[in-house]
C-alpha cells in the first residue's frame, strides 16, 4: 500500500517546478504519505490545506455546485494545488509559481485515481 | 459569548491565540494533577472541574500503561467522534508538566489542532515565569485559593 502511495506521489513530483506532494487524510488533515523537498513543513501544509479544502467544500455545497474537484491557490511566490481523490484523501502539491499547472493537474488527477 | 479565562495570567494570551488559530471549541489547561490553570469555552464551574479531573485521570492511566511498555512519557492522546474530537496532550514548562484538553468540532481537525498546539506549547514555555518557592499548604489558604481560582475562571 505504501509503495502504491509513493508511486502516485512520484509521478506528481516529476513535474518540473513541483517542490512537494502529499496525500492527506481529508477530514483529519494528517499526512498519509509525502514526498517533499527539504524545508517544507509537511504537517503544517497538510493541516492547513485540509482546512482550506473543507471550507471550499462548504462554500461550494452552499452554492449548490457539488464537491470541489480541484483547488488552485496562487500566491506571489508559489502555488498550492489540491485535488480530491476518489478515496476521500486529498492530494496536495506545493510548487513554484511558474509551473505548468495543466500538466500538474493531470498528474494529480491520475495519482488520485491510482490511490483510490 | 464564549470567553477565555486564566488563573495564571501569563497563559491567557497564548491560549487565546491557540483557540483562535485552531478553531477549538473548548480548551482546558491544567497541571498533571488536574488543577485548573486556564479555560476557554466552558460556562459552568462543574464542567471545568469534571473535565480537569477526567483529563488528569486519563493522562495518569495512559502514563501507567506507557510505563509498563517502557515507552517514553505520555505525550498525546486523540479521540475522533462523530461531531467532536478530543485532543489531550502533556507538555513541559519551566513550572513543570501541564496538560491541555482540547475539544474541536467539524470546523477544525486533529491535524490543525496538533499543528497549532506545538506553537502553543512553545509560547507557554516562553511566557512562563520562573518557578516560585514552595509554600506550606494550609486549610484556610486552600479554600481561599479555590474561590480565587473559580472567580478568575468564571469572572464571578
Amino acid at each position: 500500500m505504501t509503495t502504491k502511495f509513493q508511486a502516485a506521489l512520484d509521478s506528481v513530483t516529476r513535474v518540473r517546478g513541483v517542490r512537494g506532494a502529499m496525500l492527506v487524510a481529508g477530514d483529519d488533515g494528517l499526512v498519509v504519505a509525502e514526498s517533499l523537498m527539504e524545508g517544507i513543513r509537511g504537517n503544517a501544509v497538510a493541516a492547513l490545506a485540509a482546512s482550506l479544502a473543507k471550507r471550499f467544500r462548504r462554500a461550494s455545497e452552499t452554492a449548490a455546485y457539488g464537491l470541489p474537484q480541484f483547488i488552485h491557490l496562487q500566491a506571489s511566490q508559489g502555488l498550492l494545488l489540491a485535488a480530491l481523490a476518489p478515496s476521500g484523501m486529498l492530494l496536495v502539491v506545493v510548487a513554484e509559481a511558474d509551473i505548468n499547472v495543466g500538466l500538474a493537474r493531470l498528474e494529480m488527477l491520475r495519482a488520485g485515481e491510482a490511490v483510490a | 459569548m464564549t470567553q477565555t479565562r486564566a488563573v495564571e495570567p501569563w497563559t491567557l494570551e497564548p491560549l487565546q491565540r491557540f483557540v483562535a488559530e485552531s478553531a477549538a471549541r473548548l480548551a482546558l489547561l491544567t497541571t498533571t494533577s488536574g488543577q485548573v490553570i486556564a479555560q476557554h469555552g466552558f460556562t459552568r464551574a462543574v464542567d471545568v472541574m469534571s473535565a480537569a479531573a477526567l483529563g488528569a485521570a486519563i493522562a495518569a492511566s495512559t502514563s501507567e500503561i506507557i510505563r509498563m511498555l517502557q515507552e517514553p512519557a505520555f505525550r498525546v492522546l486523540a479521540h475522533q467522534g462523530q461531531r467532536h474530537g478530543i485532543f489531550l496532550a502533556r507538555f513541559g514548562t519551566p513550572r513543570g508538566a501541564m496538560l491541555a484538553l482540547v475539544v474541536y468540532g467539524g470546523d477544525s481537525s486533529i491535524g490543525l489542532v496538533q499543528l497549532f498546539f506545538e506553537q502553543f506549547a512553545r509560547d507557554l514555555a516562553a511566557a512562563c515565569p520562573a518557578p516560585e518557592p514552595a509554600r506550606p499548604v494550609l486549610a484556610a489558604d486552600f479554600e481561599r485559593d479555590l474561590n480565587e481560582s473559580l472567580a478568575a475562571l468564571f469572572g464571578r
